[in-house]
């Protein structure tokens, strides 16, 4: 059983399964909240950069649906996967959100969500006495090790943006 | 409450917030999702009442019945509703200065008077929506175009007046936590009486200096308390930081008297014909 304060238990590979959709469906949602945000923000650039970590995302999830086979993970998720004391792993960092921001940042989001996923799958794997439990964790660090050399490829395309990013030449001021 | 399973995303609208990026009200409404669904809470017996803000934007972002109300209004409202359908679950969200300022007022009788409802405010120590006046839990040396060099006045202490004023469940969150917050509300829900929710949210446009709060805010170090007099010297030494159920108290929750809310509202009409 791998069980860390806060984390929700698993037990067995329904659990590990449901817990790794449950991240994928987190991801979704907020990558899809931010998409909104900048949407109103007016930052089409990060409108498309974040609906399609959100479509990513959402294929990781229908992948571990698949595997789950007639098991409703969807449903057992509902009930066991739960963070208590933090966002989902993946959940990129709502607070950090800015109405400026570039790819360069979203993608810095993405890639802490990608390790937090990564420490977690590992964590059970280091921890589980299951050894199908452990078997499928493995299975599930190795994709989330994939997704984060595949950020930092994207990365790559999108520079690190000079200090003065959020520097706003029409900004939002203080009544007179 | 019902046998229904819920989830956060029962409880949102298709109402698209227009709050700021990175504003703490996302979070907060995240929360309100997530203590409802905790509470197994049919949305359409759920009503979010609001005053005037930012933060009173939020019953459009649910799902639930809502009602955008007068600037400081809406515990008044609120307490009218809740006592004509006492079957319905009422929260109320405000924010600084609408909750403490313009309805100052109206909070220190609503905590006397222990409607059974939840009071949640969003407090940023700031008026975001009007661009960044000083609000009654603004520091005083907090410099802004319209206070140059601060207000030097002394900031409103929510927890303390509400406490003294008779609110039967006190406590702090921090937006940056929705479990958290989710929990203390649902609680909040269930506790009877006048319940009354601070929960840290910051302002990232005015006040981007809250950021920091992520890393100010910690547990209250102490566990929650009935007693008055206990609750009212922690209350007072307290640094602003402290989270979680700091009072929760035993009053019984005001019922209007037999009969009052079973009027004949054509007898009522007729006091007013011209």
């Amino acid at each position: 059983m791998s069980k860390s304060p806060g984390t929700p238990k698993v037990a067995n590979l329904h659990d590990l399964l449901a817990v790794a959709y449950q991240i994928e469906i987190d991801a979704v949602d907020r990558y899809n909240l931010l998409a909104d945000q900048m949407e109103t923000h007016n930052n089409p650039e990060l409108v498309k950069v974040f609906r399609d970590l959100a479509r990513a995302e959402s294929i990781h999830g229908e992948e571990i649906r698949r595997m789950a086979g007639d098991f409703d993970v969807a449903a057992h998720a509902r009930q066991i996967a739960r963070f208590e004391h933090s966002d989902s792993p993946e959940e990129a960092e709502l607070g950090a959100a800015h109405y400026l921001m570039t790819p360069w940042h979203a993608l810095q989001l993405s890639l802490a969500g990608e390790k937090r996923a990564l420490a977690y799958f590992t964590s059970i794997v280091e921890t589980t006495k299951d050894p199908k439990v452990k078997e499928m964790a493995a299975e599930l660090v190795e994709e989330e090790a994939e997704h984060v050399s595949l950020v930092h490829r994207l990365l790559r395309r999108y520079p690190k943006p000079s200090d003065s990013w959020a520097d706003d030449l029409d900004p939002p001021v203080s009544q007179e | 409450m019902s046998s229904v399973a819920y989830k956060q995303a029962d409880y949102k609208s298709d109402v698209k917030p227009i709050w700021c990026p990175g504003c703490g009200d996302y979070h907060v409404l995240m929360s309100f999702g997530r203590a409802f669904a905790q509470l197994g809470l049919p949305p359409e017996e759920v009503v979010v009442v609001s005053g005037i803000g930012c933060s009173s934007r939020i019953p459009a972002y649910t799902n639930c019945y809502g009602f955008h109300g007068v600037h400081g209004r809406s515990l008044a409202l609120a307490a009218g509703l809740k006592v004509t359908r006492p079957d319905l679950t009422v929260v109320v969200a405000s924010g600084d200065g609408d909750g403490y300022s313009i309805g100052g007022n109206h909070f220190l009788h609503a905590c006397r008077r222990n409607v059974d409802m939840t009071y949640v405010v969003m407090d940023n120590h700031i008026y975001g929506m009007t661009k960044g006046q000083p609000s009654p839990t603004t520091e005083p040396e907090f410099d802004t175009a319209l206070s140059p060099g601060g207000t030097k006045v002394r900031p409103f202490h929510p927890l303390v007046v509400a406490l003294a004023s008779g609110a039967n469940f006190i406590a702090r969150c921090f937006s940056g936590d929705p479990n958290q917050t989710a929990d203390v509300l649902a609680q909040a829900i269930k506790h009877p009486g006048f319940s009354f929710v601070e929960i840290l949210s910051p302002c990232v446009t005015f006040r981007p200096d809250e950021k920091a709060w992520k890393d100010q805010v910690h547990p209250a170090p102490v566990t929650e308390t009935s007693d008055q007099g206990k609750a009212a010297r922690r209350l007072m030494t307290d640094d602003g930081f402290n989270l979680g159920i700091l009072y929760r108290g035993n009053r019984t929750p005001y019922q209007p008297a037999a009969g009052a809310t079973n009027v004949d509202l054509s007898e009522l009409e007729k006091d007013f014909e011209l």
